[in-house]
């Protein structure tokens, strides 16, 4: 193998974000799917961070990262707050039994 | 072979292997705790590629964060008589087979194009950079960034607050 | 020119009643005064007719005054060449005599009829309707040419049909108006069959084109046959239209019509019209032709005489006599004395429409008795009625001192002149024959309505004497009907203004189809005049009114005979109406022979007379016979054969409509059938994509976005 260089970290997030939306999509409980998302950011956090240092853009890609953590953070405490709603409500979290909206 | 490389390769089978048991484990407490390698894998690459502060916020905000939250969450909501979680799910082959197409495309993508790079660089000075940058350039998204922690924050204890009472 | 305020005042005579019915058949129901309007009308029209009579026949003497109008032209036709329809009037003094007789009459009848027909439910209705027929009447006197002429005789005949079935809610009386129109139409079809020979040869319906063209020797279709033929057709519209045998029958059954109605039409005015008629085409009526034309005459008269003996009601036996006296005008024209028939017509309408508006006055009386045996005695009751009745009958039995001796008179001599000229005696014999009948039947009618003790006490009680506007008429006609209005002689009516008023043309048929004494010498001589004179008559331009001189030439021949025959005529007519009515006197008045013993001792020659010869019922077994049953046979062949053949097409409509149906409801339906259980297949297999699960969407987004690499590849 070469030297390290872009194409590794990119595959390396490309990987991560195929696991993450595996997760969304086959697991059944609301934390796992959340779980999952969580992976998803990471995996986009890493390609902004591996552009920033290989590419000409000087600091943005950091900056964007730290915006995506933020927002992955907030997102988490809202997320968890519906969840434990939904437990109220189900008893249970299975994301494929919530399904009162439809008719 | 460098030692730059060695060390990656192995923070990337790191995070790689146990985001496979974060997806792959039936025993959702196994798949959180093995979350978190993941996320200090990441933290790794991150520091790896410079960006030394993205590393520590990471371990700070996600490791000491959001697995804490999803560690309540799971306390929370679990069943106590059981913890098996049914995998008759009937989206396992076709999902694999799309995510895996998804996948493979994806490497294809991130493989055949012509990046425009330049010399990597390890900044120095890089909260200095940072906190420049953020306050100069990006002050909206930094008072925007504010708000939505606050209305998060708002949200979330409105969401999950105990209203019988109020009813 | 100064004819033509003549012509306009003629066509304001024409107009004026049908003005009158249009106006009372529109608002008589909502104006019931609005028979004075009508009556007004006919005043007025008698007014105009007397001004236009003066001036024709006393200033324009000797002219005649017509005017054409072209009413639509067929433009220029290969072989022909322009091809006109032209309608016109002309004023002869025949022509403006017989506006005369028609508007008087005509008016007498509206004035009658406002007592006789008072109380009756349509009376606006009868009225509109008169003024329809004399409208009618005078398009038939005004014409000039034959297709008005037809179209206004089908118009009278329509009229008659009306007034003849006025009482329609009688059964009787709206059989008797259908007879009357059909057996009309018999004869119509004759005579329109002889206007087309004419047309079809001379390519227009005028007559004196025509006439001038027979004259120079183009016959129809260059055959003296078709001459013939087409004078015998023209004739037979006067057989139907003036009753003669065999299309007698309707007259008699058309008195189920109210009186006045039968004193106007079928007296006076419309009867004529068929004798009209013949003096206009006399000019172009071959010997053989004339031939006929006298014999049927000559035998309807006699037939009808025959019949009127035996008859007991009063308006029956007034009806067989007008059939005889029709007979004895149409002989007349056969012989070749036409200007005594036409002499006869006008004498005739006014004493027959006097007989009959008199027997409406009796029936009136007796409160609508028609039966003479009912009757008698009303001499003291009706004095008016009488003495007026009287005169008529006077006149119409030829006593001298009246109009009907003068007219009768020279009637006969010109068959006895005929004979004199031909040998042939048939004709003179079977006048003179019938004038015995004549006086003998009326003064019967006479004697057993008006004389002796009355038979039916309780009737002749209620009896009484007819109000004024019965009576006036009655004693108008009255007056009219004495001698000294036509000539200062009563013994000789070539000496009065009226004989020598009326012109007298020359045949133009070819002299070998002339009887002889109509013949005329000196062809050469001859060709120059007609040729003259027949140049005067082709400047008749369209559109203007022209004055034409008209011809005045007698046969010397027949002039001579005609002198020969006048005494013994004279002396021969009054002996036998004398005899007439002496023998009526004898068996009625002083019943010295009773009529049940001669009808007991002649059963078969009494009941042949009663029943009026049977020809109703000839006709009935075989004409009508022959038509029921034909129309019965198509009938059975229209519901069998045609309905048969309706029947099957619906058969067959319902057969192929099974058949498509079958086809719609599987094929057709299941074709939509299957459309949309495929749309139901495909929607059901699709909905299971929604499934409210966000995961699966995920899974799809992921899938979409693997599609777009796949799009976008190529550009790798």
């Amino acid at each position: 193998m070469a030297h390290v260089g872009l194409t590794h970290f990119l595959i390396l997030s490309a990987i991560l974000f195929s696991l993450g939306i595996y997760a969304i999509v086959v697991r059944k409980n609301a934390i796992m799917v959340m779980m999952g998302i969580e992976l998803v950011l990471n995996s986009a956090n890493i390609n902004f961070i591996a552009f920033a240092h290989f590419g000409n853009y000087g600091i943005s890609g950091q900056i964007v990262s730290l915006v995506v953590i933020i927002l992955a953070a907030a997102e988490a405490a809202v997320a968890l707050a519906i969840v434990l709603n939904l437990f109220k409500t189900y008893s249970h979290i299975n994301v494929d039994e919530v399904n009162k909206l439809k008719e | 072979m460098e030692l730059y490389d060695i060390i990656f390769y192995l923070i990337a089978l790191t995070v790689v292997v146990s985001a496979a048991i974060v997806v792959g484990s039936k025993n959702i407490v196994r798949a959180a705790y093995s979350l978190l390698f993941t996320f200090l894998g990441v933290a790794g690459i991150y520091i790896l590629l410079g960006a030394d502060f993205i590393g520590v916020t990471q371990l700070m905000v996600y490791v000491g964060g959001i697995l804490i939250l999803l560690l309540f969450g799971i306390m929370l909501t679990n069943k106590v008589y059981s913890v098996d979680i049914r995998r008759e799910n009937s989206y396992i082959i076709p999902s694999i087979v799309i995510v895996g197409i998804f996948a493979a495309f994806l490497i294809f993508v991130m493989t055949e194009t012509n990046w425009v790079t330049a010399d990597p660089t390890f900044p120095n000075t890089t909260v200095f950079e940072l906190g420049k940058t953020l306050l100069v350039h990006y002050s909206i998204i930094f008072e925007i960034l504010a708000i939505v922690l606050l209305i998060a924050l708002i949200g979330a204890a409105t969401l999950a607050r105990n209203d019988n009472k109020e009813r | 020119m100064p004819g033509s305020n003549l012509i306009t005042l003629s066509l304001i005579i024409l107009f004026l009643p049908l003005i009158g019915f249009i106006t009372v058949l529109l608002f008589g129901k909502r104006f019931s005064k609005l028979y004075n309007f009508e009556i007004g009308i006919l005043s007025a029209n008698l007014l105009l007719t007397l001004y236009v009579a003066y001036e024709k026949l006393f200033v324009f003497a000797n002219q005649k005054i017509a005017m054409d109008a072209t009413w639509f032209s067929f433009g220029n036709i290969p072989g022909i060449g322009q091809l006109n329809i032209d309608l016109g009037i002309e004023l002869t003094n025949i022509t403006v005599m017989m506006l005369f007789v028609v508007n008087l009459i005509s008016f007498l009848v509206h004035v009658y009829s406002t007592e006789y027909m008072k109380g009756d439910s349509r009376f606006s209705r009868y009225y509109s309707y008169l003024g329809i027929f004399t409208f009618s009447m005078l398009g038939i006197v005004l014409t000039d040419n034959f297709l008005m002429l037809y179209i206004f005789w089908e118009l009278v005949g329509l009229s008659s049909y009306l007034l003849i079935g006025f009482w329609y809610e009688k059964d009787s009386a709206a059989n008797a108006g259908k007879k009357a129109f059909l057996v009309n139409r018999v004869g119509d079809m004759g005579m329109w069959l002889g206007i087309l020979i004419l047309f079809t040869n001379y390519h227009t319906f005028k007559f004196d084109t025509i006439f001038a063209q027979i004259g120079l020797g183009h016959i129809p279709f260059g055959s003296e046959a078709w001459l013939t033929a087409a004078g015998i057709l023209l004739f037979m519209g006067a057989v139907g239209k003036s009753a003669q045998f065999p299309l007698h029958v309707w007259l008699p059954d058309a008195m189920e019509g109210p009186t006045p109605v039968s004193a106007l039409i079928h007296a006076a005015t419309m009867v004529a019209a068929g004798v009209y008629m013949l003096t206009k085409i006399f000019v172009i009526l071959s010997a053989d032709a004339l031939t006929v034309i006298a014999l049927v005459g000559a035998f309807t008269s006699f037939l009808a005489a025959s019949i009127a003996i035996t008859q007991n009601d009063i308006k029956k036996v007034l009806a067989y006599s007008t059939v005889s006296q029709l007979g004895y005008m149409v002989m007349a024209v056969g012989v070749g004395a036409y200007t005594f028939a036409f002499f006869h017509l006008v004498t005739h309408a006014f004493f027959k429409a006097l007989l009959f508006l008199g027997s409406g006055s009796v029936i009136h009386a007796m409160h609508h008795e028609q039966d003479m045996r009912q009757m008698g005695g009303l001499r003291k009751k009706m004095p008016i009625t009488y003495y007026t009745f009287l005169t008529a009958t006077l006149a119409i039995s030829g006593i001298p001192l009246f109009s009907g001796f003068l007219s009768k008179d020279g009637l006969l001599a010109g068959t006895y002149a005929f004979g004199l000229l031909t040998g042939h005696w048939t004709v003179a014999i079977f006048g003179f024959v019938v004038a015995f009948m004549t006086a003998f039947y009326m003064f019967r009618l006479v004697i057993m309505t008006f004389h002796g003790e009355p038979r039916n006490k309780e009737k002749y009680d209620h009896a009484h004497e007819t109000p004024k506007a019965m009576t006036i008429p009655l004693i108008t006609l009255a007056v009219l009907s004495i001698w000294i209005w036509y000539t200062p002689n009563p013994f000789n009516p070539e000496a009065g203004w009226f004989y020598n008023k009326m012109e007298v043309k020359t045949t133009v048929v070819p002299q070998d189809m002339r009887f002889n004494f109509m013949k005329t010498e000196a062809p050469e001589h001859e060709t120059a005049e007609t040729e003259k004179l027949n140049s005067e008559s082709r400047e008749t331009v369209e559109g203007e009114k022209v004055v034409e001189t008209e011809r005045v030439m007698h046969s010397e021949m027949y002039e001579h005979a005609m002198h020969e025959a006048h005494l013994p005529t004279m002396i021969w007519s009054i002996l036998l109406a004398g005899l007439g009515i002496l023998f009526a006197y004898v068996i009625y008045q002083w019943k010295k022979i009773s009529a049940d013993e001669l009808a007991k001792k002649w059963p078969w020659l009494y009941k042949f007379s009663l029943n009026k010869w049977y020809v109703d019922e000839f006709y009935d077994k075989t004409f009508i016979g022959g038509t029921l049953e034909f129309s019965r046979w198509l009938s059975i062949f229209d519901n069998k054969v045609v309905d048969g053949i309706v029947n099957g097409a619906a058969t067959l409509t319902r057969g192929v409509s099974a058949v498509s149906g079958w086809f719609d409801t599987y094929v057709v339906d299941g074709l939509v059938n299957f459309t949309a259980f495929f749309s139901g297949v495909l929607g059901f297999g699709l909905k299971k994509i929604q499934n409210g699960k966000v995961q699966s969407y995920v899974l799809v987004v992921v899938l979409s976005l693997i599609l777009l690499f796949v799009m976008f590849l190529p550009f790798f």
